[in-house]
């Protein structure tokens, strides 16, 4: 995928050359080449008129899952990076948790090939730390490194075991891959299906405690201290495991997290309010007010790295009806970017540079692939973003193949307004 | 005419229900209870009305308590159980009810072992629905029937002092029975091990402690849960032993309620475990009552969801 473009008349906003304003960016051969205000325009070069609108580096959702290959009846790798394009992302970090898991390189090169032939947007797959996620023994990180990969996790389920844990931390260094935790004391998860708090008390339902999350972090980090290993914290929802992580990067330790856009806006009396809707269940739950006012304080103070949309497809016979016995997730890809716009911008809670580093430039860095910044020698990959579009959320009118969203009706202002993939602009049908 | 007290075509949780509602429930019930005294214990209320129990865990009481007052009032009901209640590949959970729904019944009957199930199957079923049971969630029509049992012998529930004792987190019959008597005017305390407490308790909205003693202290009734064996297995307590020794209700310790206090159990008794033979089967004890006094109430509460469904509104 190479084209070249000239993106003119937008506001560049690029927190990695510290660029809020107007400015042209030329796109030659897939690559930045230039990024200022007046850019002559190379011959033979077409033009994007950007006027009005908000030109960002490529937007990258560093934690999605795509259900191909083995559940294609949720979402494909053509659906899903369709929907990526849709909701603004020019890349996706995909979870190996597929049936069969994401244990050996065919299977991520089976998904770059995937990727290639639908020319949504990149995909960038993260091999499984375990082999089928059991947790037992390590897959190959170095194969799969060259394969394409660009991180290890087993997401969806915890690296359980401290002792797999502390290999894979030492043995992904060999090859700068960051480790990835799902992080879920399963003894203390057990049947719960929601925050334990008085929502849960008030409905009867099984609480996951916070505290299931914050011993595994706790554990983790002392893994990571004991073994210098690179660590990156999977959809964060407590008070507790930013504090955790806050302290250990004070003490210097390659330490890394996201939050999901759910977990920063919704709490589990939004769970109650629904009636028990199965559309507003996933793993980690939706926490306390409390919890999520904290998160939005670490979004705004900088403790937290990244937003990520753990976008999980399921089918609508899967969502429907009872809680409880519904699988896990939400879908994220086509809301995150105008959730975040509407209630963390709009609302001042951060400012744009701030949602571009969290939502591009700091993906970029901790999977390292090249990406998150306008300046020359980037690759061509853009997001352009209306910021006055006002949007409702509707299910029916999704790329991805699934619906299971709890923002449905939400009224967002700030929207994508298309995007840009190694200097080629994807027009969706 | 003044509107009908009782408009509802379901009842999905005590949650929903007003005192005057509640009352209303008593108040009919009260009309039925001499059925089961008549040589003949039928009456036509429900001639030609279809009922379904649609059991996807397993029940015997309530479900038999269900069908005697479903017979009792001539209704024509069939019995559905199935434990496919989780998700699986096939029939979903909405296609068995769709499927029973195309036979046409006037009221579903539901018990099922997640929260909530039965409030949003009622939302798609033409049908009129009655939570027999969601999880640890409601049981309303176990609710009702204890405040009845209670009112009979009390003559009133207002002013009360009512001790829940047991399995608080896991428990169905708390919950709707905490909602029911607080509308009703009674304090009410429950109490139990810290284990077997949810995480906030005070959000079920009664007081609470977190000893026997002290929970039926001047108690005029007290209601003991059933302890879940099955649950033994998450540790909520380390044996039966040690908790009949602290929680079980023995004669001894009924000596802190009031000497009229009654003793209620959803059943079925765990007899020296939560509750000592002497105290369940002693001068205190209305649990049988409560069997009984069960399928009034639910006579009751079927014929007031039939009417209000056929728009119906006389007095059986």
């Amino acid at each position: 995928m190479s084209g070249s473009l000239v993106i003119r008349g937008g506001r560049v906003v690029d927190p990695t050359q510290a660029l809020d304003g107007p400015a042209d960016v030329l796109i030659e051969n897939g690559t930045v080449t230039a990024c200022g205000p007046g850019l002559a325009r190379p011959e033979n070069v077409p033009e994007l008129d950007a006027a009005g609108l908000v030109v960002a580096p490529g937007l990258i959702d560093m934690h999605v899952h795509l259900r191909e290959p083995g559940q294609e009846y949720k979402e494909t790798i053509e659906t899903g990076t369709r929907a990526a394009a849709a909701g603004g992302f020019t890349a996706v970090a995909c979870m190996p948790n597929t049936d069969p898991v994401n244990d050996d390189p065919s299977l991520t090169e089976f998904m770059l090939k995937q990727a290639d032939r639908a020319g949504w947007a990149r995909v960038y797959p993260i091999a499984a730390v375990s082999r089928g996620l059991e947790g037992r023994e390590l897959t190959e990180f170095g194969a799969q490194r060259r394969a394409g990969a660009v991180a290890v996790s087993d997401d969806g389920r915890p690296v359980w075991s401290a002792a797999l844990m502390r290999q894979a931390l030492r043995y992904a260094r060999h090859f700068d891959l960051p480790v990835i935790q799902h992080a879920e004391e399963l003894a203390l998860s057990g049947d719960g299906v929601m925050h334990e708090g008085r929502f849960a008390t008030r409905l009867g339902v099984e609480g996951i405690p916070a505290a299931a999350d914050d011993v595994m972090v706790s554990r983790d980090l002392l893994l990571v201290a004991d073994t210098g290993g690179r660590y990156h914290l999977a959809h964060m929802s407590t008070e507790r495991s930013l504090d955790l992580i806050r302290a250990a990067r004070a003490d210097g330790h390659r330490v890394t997290c996201e939050v999901s856009a759910h977990h920063l806006l919704l709490t589990d009396e939004d769970v109650f309010d629904s009636g028990l809707d199965p559309n507003f269940k996933m793993h980690p739950p939706l926490r306390s007010a409390a919890d999520r006012d904290a998160l939005v304080e670490g979004l705004a103070d900088g403790s937290i790295d990244a937003i990520a949309s753990d976008h999980a497809p399921h089918h609508p016979d899967e969502k429907e009806l009872d809680f409880v016995g519904s699988p896990n997730g939400i879908v994220g890809l086509e809301t995150t970017l105008s959730l975040c716009l509407d209630r963390l911008v709009r609302k001042s809670v951060i400012d744009l540079a701030r949602l571009v580093d969290l939502l591009s430039t700091a993906p970029a860095r901790i999977l390292r692939v090249a990406g998150g910044s306008l300046a020359p020698g980037s690759p061509g990959d853009v997001t352009l973003i209306d910021l006055e579009r006002e949007v409702e959320v509707d299910p029916a009118t999704f790329r991805s193949r699934s619906r299971n969203t709890p923002f449905a009706g939400w009224k967002l202002r700030g929207a994508p307004a298309g995007t840009v993939v190694g200097g080629r602009s994807i027009e969706l049908p | 005419m003044s509107e009908p007290v009782w408009q509802r075509g379901d009842l999905l949780g005590v949650a929903e229900l007003s005192e005057t509602e509640i009352l209303h429930v008593l108040d009919t019930a009260e009309s039925f209870v001499e059925v089961a005294a008549r040589p003949i214990k039928k009456v036509p209320t429900l001639r030609g009305k279809t009922v379904i129990n649609l059991f996807f865990e397993p029940s015997t009481r309530t479900s038999s308590s269900f069908e005697i007052a479903e017979k009792r009032l001539s209704a024509d009901n069939i019995n559905f159980s199935t434990s496919s209640s989780s998700l699986s590949k096939g029939e979903t959970l909405l296609d068995t009810a769709r499927n029973l729904e195309a036979m046409a019944p006037d009221l579903v009957v539901i018990r099922h072992a997640h929260p909530r199930v039965p409030h949003a199957l009622a939302e798609r079923l033409a049908s009129g629905v009655i939570n027999a049971g969601d999880g640890a969630h409601e049981h309303p029509t176990q609710a009702l029937l204890d405040a009845f049992t209670i009112r009979r012998r009390k003559s009133r529930v207002e002013g009360l002092k009512i001790a829940i004792v047991g399995d608080v987190a896991h428990s169905r019959v708390v919950r709707s029975n905490v909602l029911c008597l607080t509308k009703l005017g009674a304090e009410v305390t429950v109490a139990g091990p810290r284990t077997m407490m949810p995480e906030e308790p005070e959000a079920l909205g009664a007081r609470v402690v977190y000893s026997l003693e002290e929970a039926i202290e001047g108690a005029d009734v007290v209601m003991m849960l059933r302890v879940q064996l099955e649950r033994q297995a998450r540790a909520a307590f380390p044996s039966e032993r040690e908790y009949f020794e602290f929680f079980g209700l023995t004669a001894e310790r009924l000596r802190h309620a009031q000497e009229d206090a009654i003793i209620m159990h959803p059943g079925p008794i765990n007899r020296g475990i939560e509750i000592a033979s002497e105290v369940a089967d002693g001068p205190w004890s209305v649990i049988l009552e409560q069997v009984a006094n069960g399928v009034a109430v639910r006579m009751a509460v079927l014929y007031l969801l039939a009417g209000a469904k056929s728009g119906e509104d006389g007095t059986p």
